[in-house]
């Protein structure tokens, strides 16, 4: 069958989708968007996390017919869509196409980049996706397109979250590297910088 | 299939460059791929893409052991959109492979022996065809008998899970099932037993734990003109892999050329070979690349895991609390085939004494062929099964003597100059009782931190989390301490090597260092440290880390807490010499200038020849112009010995490493669950290369101890040896809201063999964290709790 | 395999009449596990999440109207005063994200004793709407679950909503799993107090072949409350009517032992569930200060 959504704020096409594959499929293999990650492919370790309308979602529990006429945004579009929300307000989104994001052509010539700092130099990122590199966050990097997308949405909610508050909205996002402490400490600066920013506007 | 157009595997890696000007040895500097990992562009071995590729997938065997009557594959070979459908008939050249012994089929010939052992293999456009047309396969089996614990394996009359064995152990192994013993004796256990005033004994269970790596088991296989093949793959050790694909494909080892694709977690679970001979074998036979990627189903069958134990113990203690003796037997169980099951032994039976002054001292471990699944290497690797043991053991002790446990502890802790049971002399620093000092003086977490203000209990807080089990009723607190020992690099006469390719050569006018060795960067931050030694060694702001890959000398595995140690060793001798090469280069353009370039002490720093009292000579790029210095060179630890197989003698180790927990539990008495509230750790590091790494090692080593102390376990059927839990739904690994603060106290004492010091760190938290939390339950509950993981069935009584 | 996409109810119904082996999905976080890990393969998969009126709800006199897709996430965030027993479910379900994604006509139809709504709507009291193109069916709670994993719904019914009794006291949900966030019950137990009709009603999930009711525990609480006048004099229950109670829950178990825990433990967990339920909501009901524990939630 064929599927058309909207994927980071661009529309996207895809063929010959099997039934019963599933969203978290469709972004990988067929769309050139494999930051999406495939770790247990039923529920359990949020790796997979994209927002569907708006709402972080499993993606490797939607199936890819669901989707048709729906919004996703994944890790690839976060900075874009932090960028926006930040410059239109609160739950800006990248509906209208008009915000950037990854055209189809763009996706399908997808590979990995070099990339020259260590800090993001040169590549803008979203206030959480800074943190994570800031905060030492990252060890394999498995988890992380997942727990972005989950702590990007809870700050989006709860700006000044308690750690408790940190604790259950990540409940659904698995670590095997980390221990989860330096995840928290992420969190916590992306919120003091959010904050921060917010007291200088 | 959407159409793509890239043409080369797309997420092949790309070289990684750093271009700040600080940021040597003992920076907290961040990752150098930490962007393209946060933009969801980092390229792990799933990501691979290529055109025309094809999917692989194998068929697995639905029994645990049994002989295979027959296979029939027509039906599968008639599905459309299948390429190619294999058995072990069709491998090219060795069907075998292995990281100690070569006795694990590529595809089960013969017989099969372990529960989801692969028997078949299709390729497919899609993997849907090749999971039906996989479907379709129909094998038809003969069960035999199964070996599933030390009784049935060692019977007389037992079934051999491998016939005519003629691997090294072999012969002085006492039963056909037994992989490998190893005793050890010193002093007189019997006799020193005498002068115990008390004698505790114990039998101990540790269960199956998985490494439960997020990323699962894949990678891309591309056939080459050549005949050869390139490999994209995530793996600890790709030269290793390499010995052992290439007689499976019948090529030379440079036919494989292999490249290192993003790794998404190890811990031991990426030592042993996966899907690369099948991706490599489908590849070849259809002349097209083939992508395998393992679901989580099939991961938790297609990798080794940390071997299942029991230990049994026995020790005495005069009334002033030192110890007199130790007697052990620890029984490790293997599965199906040997993967590093020998080198398991070796590890539990000369840390089995843990980091303790014990003179007599009677071991023996054995690792036992059963046709329960593989097990091998894991974080802690054979050392984390004792230490749960013998830590309870401590506390058992401690109790008997009425003394405080930790103290108990300090009284017989080991220290620099004391003998290991292998005569062994700990020649550098083991600061143990400084360990346990430090996570004593901690002062506790506060009390009832599920109160609120007003609004009742915060179940988050609180033992059953979320689902709101307790409010408060039958919670009690528990503190347990723990401290172990672990080996670092590869023990018993191995010869462990590193090798490191450094360039130097200026690039827009500036020096510019690139890195290039085999090392897995498996998470850890390797690629962060291996630049950070550069710019110390070489002076030089800007440094590139070249993927790793086949093209260099082998890095060895990245495992047993080796890697910094080794690879950081080979990276920073390369260096050296590199800087002596420039220095040379120097001296020759412009000694003439200068006498200090003939007198001084020279140094590379900032870009420049300085001598030792800061003065400039040149700056390096004056120094290269358009010269490029590369070296490449193997580096060493010092050499080790093979344990004496009767005594278990010899100089078997390379370092130690020590770390210590204190657990504060709090547990639902009633209901038997568990919340860690805190899981404070010390630990000696030797020299942290770079602090926020370091910490980010103890913090996720100690998770998976307390993991497997109240939740991880595979649970493997005793009556059919299947695996009864293979999902991320029945097997628990720890969430956010299981896992407490974790503070870290960390000790820099240099090692003075090891490059500036260092100590391998990942894996010592992971061994003390279990037993840690153990304690802390049983000084909860007053219960005995001899098993991991703790269930609430054994705080409950009802089994 | 086909991929239904009905755009509106009455599409879906007669899709359904069309395919009775069509497999509905809506959130998807059952069947999509099932078909990523190649144990089903429907001919014809049926997706309700066109159908708005699923994901709606409605506060009525005497109960509420909820949706068939309303997702979990949902029902914690508005549905807390009305419905407080499976607000409190909802939030043990799994993890945000599927939260946000399944709701209560998934568990209902899956129909495992381990789904999470099941218990609270057992003692809330309820009636599961069903349509097909030959009319609309209301049945009751207690007469839905027919056996490990199947339920009353004929071949071509669909799930439209669940009226939920809207509480007129306090109510409680717990829930045993050995991780303490995201985790399949091992056992679970709900408890609604109705001061209205001075009746208790019970749940217990996991514990048993379908989702069941601790009736004898119920009739054992509804005399001893009314024999003590505890209704009207809202004195503490005596530990030994919380025993009683308890053990009367425990043996309303029919468990099996499983990798997720032993039938002993489930027996004994629904004992320990049945009384600290029964204290949180009698505290709740003496004190008379609203219908949640709000720390709870």
């Amino acid at each position: 069958m064929r599927v058309n959504f909207t994927v980071n704020g661009r529309p996207q096409e895809a063929d010959d989708v099997w039934e019963g594959e599933s969203l978290l499929y469709v972004l990988r293999e067929r769309l050139g968007l494999p930051g999406s990650k495939n770790a247990c492919e039923q529920g359990e370790c949020g790796s997979c996390t994209v927002r569907l309308d708006g709402v972080p979602v499993c993606s490797c529990l939607v199936a890819a017919g669901q989707v048709e006429g729906r919004e996703v945004v994944t890790v690839e579009g976060l900075a874009e869509f932090a960028k926006e929300r930040q410059e239109h307000g609160h739950g800006g989104s990248c509906g209208t196409g008009a915000c950037g994001g990854t055209s189809l052509d763009e996706a399908k010539r997808w590979e990995a980049r070099p990339q020259d700092s260590q800090t993001g130099e040169g590549v803008e990122l979203s206030p959480i996706q800074q943190a994570f590199i800031d905060a030492g966050a990252v060890q394999c990097g498995f988890c992380t397109p997942g727990l972005l997308v989950a702590a990007d949405e809870m700050l989006e909610r709860n700006p000044s979250p308690t750690d408790a508050d940190i604790r259950e909205a990540l409940s659904g996002n698995l670590c095997r590297c980390t221990g989860y402490e330096k995840i928290l400490d992420a969190v916590r600066l992306a919120a003091a910088r959010q904050e921060r920013q917010g007291e200088a506007v | 299939m959407a159409q793509h157009t890239r043409a080369v595997p797309a997420g092949t890696p790309t070289d990684v460059t750093q271009k700040h000007t600080e940021g040597g040895v003992g920076a907290s500097t961040l990752r150098p791929d930490g962007t393209l990992k946060v933009t969801g562009e980092f390229a792990y071995s799933s990501d691979m893409w290529h055109e025309e590729m094809l999917w692989g997938q194998a068929l697995r065997s639905t029994v645990a052991h049994a002989e295979i009557v027959s296979i029939d594959t027509s039906e599968a070979l008639a599905v459309s959109g299948v390429y190619a459908v294999l058995t072990a008939d069709d491998l090219p050249a060795a069907k075998n492979y292995g990281l100690e012994f070569r006795d694990t089929p590529v595809l089960a010939y013969g017989k099969v022996r372990h529960h989801g052992e692969p028997v078949a293999l299709v390729a497919a456009d899609h993997p849907e065809t090749a999971r039906r047309a996989a479907a379709k396969i129909k094998v038809e089996y003969r069960e035999l008998p199964l070996i599933t614990d030390e009784a049935s394996a060692t019977a007389p009359d037992a079934v051999l899970v491998h016939e005519g064995r003629t691997d090294r152990h072999a012969s002085h192994v006492p039963h056909p099932n037994i992989v490998h013993r190893q005793p050890i004796i010193r002093g007189n256990a019997d006799e020193a037993a005498k002068r115990a005033d008390v004698i505790v004994r114990g039998e101990y269970t540790f269960g199956m734990q998985d490494q439960a790596f997020l990323g699962p088991e894949s990678g891309l296989a591309v056939p080459a003109e050549d005949g050869g093949i390139d490999l994209y793959v995530a793996t600890q050790w790709l030269h290793a892999d390499r010995e052992q694909i290439a007689p499976c494909l019948g090529l030379p080892e440079d036919k494989v050329r292999m490249t290192m694709a993003g790794i998404g977690g190890a811990f031991g679970g990426r030592e042993d070979i996966s899907m690369q001979i099948m991706a490599s074998v489908l590849a070849l036979r259809t002349g097209k690349p083939v992508k395998m990627v393992y679901n989580r189903y099939e991961s938790f069958f297609g990798h080794v895991h940390r071997h299942p134990a029991k230990l049994y113990y026995e020790h005495g203690a005069t009334k002033d609390g030192k110890i007199t003796h130790m007697k052990c037997k620890i029984v490790l169980d293997g599965g199906a085939y040997a993967s590093s099951t020998v080198s398991v032994v070796g590890n539990a039976s000369s840390l089995s004494v843990g980091p303790y002054v014990i003179d007599d001292v009677d071991i023996e471990a054995i690792g036992l062929y059963t046709n329960n699944p593989p097990c091998g290497a894991m974080r802690g690797f054979g050392a984390v099964q004792a230490c749960f043991a013998y830590e309870a053991q401590m506390d058992k002790l401690a109790a008997k003597l009425g003394m405080d446990p930790v103290e108990f502890r300090q009284i017989n802790a080991m220290e620099q100059g004391t003998l290991m049971p292998t005569g062994q002399v700990v020649d550098s620093p083991a600061p143990v009782a400084e360990l346990l000092r430090r996570v004593k003086a901690r002062p506790m977490p506060p009390e009832r931190q599920w109160e609120t203000a007003g609004e009742g209990a915060d179940v988050r807080a609180l033992p059953g989390g979320l689902s709101n089990t307790t409010h408060g009723e039958g919670v009690v607190r528990g503190v347990g301490y723990a401290v172990g020992i672990k080996n670092v690099g590869f023990s018993e006469g191995f010869d462990d090597y590193s090798t490191a390719r450094i360039r130097m050569e200026v690039i827009n006018g500036e020096a510019v260092a690139t890195v290039h060795t085999a090392a897995a960067e498996v998470g850890q931050g390797g690629v962060t440290i291996h630049a950070q030694i550069a710019r110390t060694e070489l002076g030089v702001t800007q440094v590139t880390i070249h993927p790793a890959d086949t093209h260099v000398g082998s890095a060895g595995s990245t495992s047993a807490g080796r890697q910094t140690y080794m690879t950081g060793g080979a990276i920073k001798n390369s260096c050296e010499l590199v800087r002596e090469k420039v220095l040379e280069i120097g001296r020759r353009k412009f000694g003439s200038y200068h006498p200090a370039w003939a007198t001084a002490e020279l140094l590379l720093q900032d870009g420049k020849v300085v001598t030792d009292g800061g003065e400039v000579l040149a700056s390096i790029a004056d120094v290269l112009e358009d010269e490029a210095v590369e070296i490449e060179e193997q580096w060493r630890h010092r050499p080790t010995e093979a344990f004496d197989l009767v005594t278990g003698q010899g100089n078997g180790h390379v370092q130690y490493a020590f770390a210590a927990h204190r657990a504060v539990v709090e547990v639902d008495t009633e209901l038997g669950l568990v919340k860690v509230i805190e899981l404070a750790c010390a630990q000696d590091v030797g020299k942290a290369v770079n602090p926020l790494s370091v910490i980010g090692q103890i913090q996720g080593g100690t998770t998976q101890g307390l993991g497997v102390a109240v939740m991880e376990e595979i649970i493997v059927d005793p009556k059919t040896a299947k695996v009864r839990n293979p999902s991320f739904t029945d097997y628990l690994i720890p969430t956010i809201l299981d896992t407490p603060t974790i503070p870290v106290d960390y000790l820099e004492l240099a090692d003075p063999n090891a490059p500036y010091g260092v100590r391998g760190i990942g894996e010592a938290p992971t061994l003390s964290s279990t037993p840690a939390v153990l304690a802390a339950i049983r000084n909860a509950t007053g219960l005995e709790l001899t098993k991991t993981p703790v269930r609430p069935e054994h705080l409950t009584g009802t089994l | 395999m086909d991929f239904l996409r009905p755009a509106s109810w009455e599409e879906a119904l007669a899709a359904k009449a069309e395919h009775p082996t069509a497999v509905p999905i809506a959130g998807g976080t059952d069947i999509m596990v099932e078909i990523n890990f190649d144990h089903r393969r429907p001919e014809y998969l049926l997706d309700l999440n066109r159908i708005e009126l699923l994901r709606e709800w409605e506060v009525g006199e005497e109960s509420v109207r909820l949706g068939a897709s309303v997702p979990y996430s949902q029902i914690m965030e508005n549905l807390r005063e009305e419905l407080p027993g499976l607000a409190l479910a909802s939030h043990t379900v799994a993890s945000p994200q599927i939260r946000n994604r399944g709701g209560v006509g998934g568990n209902l139809g899956t129909a495992s004793p381990a789904g999470d709504a099941h218990p609270a709507l057992l003692a809330a009291g309820a009636e599961v709407e069903v349509e097909s193109v030959r009319g609309t069916r209301l049945i009751p709670i207690d007469e839905f679950y027919k056996g490990v994993k199947r339920n009353a719904l004929e071949p071509d019914e669909l799930i439209k909503t669940v009226h939920v009794k809207k509480a007129d006291g306090p109510q409680q949900y717990s829930k045993v799993g050995t991780r303490n966030a995201m985790v399949i019950a091992v056992c679970a137990f709900g408890l609604a107090l109705h001061p209205e009709t001075r009746t208790v009603r019970t749940g217990i999930g996991s514990a048993a072949p379908t989702p069941v009711r601790a009736t004898a525990a119920e009739e054992f609480l509804n005399a001893a409350l009314e024999e003590g006048g505890f209704w009207d004099n809202g004195r503490i229950i005596t530990p030994s009517i919380a025993k009683q109670f308890a053990d009367l829950a425990s043996g309303a178990c029919n468990p099996i032992d499983d990798v997720r825990g032993t039938a002993k433990y489930r027996r004994h967990a629904v004992g320990i569930m049945a009384r600290r339920t029964l204290g949180w909501t009698w505290e709740q009901y003496r004190a008379g200060n609203g219908r949640t524990l709000e720390g709870a939630a």
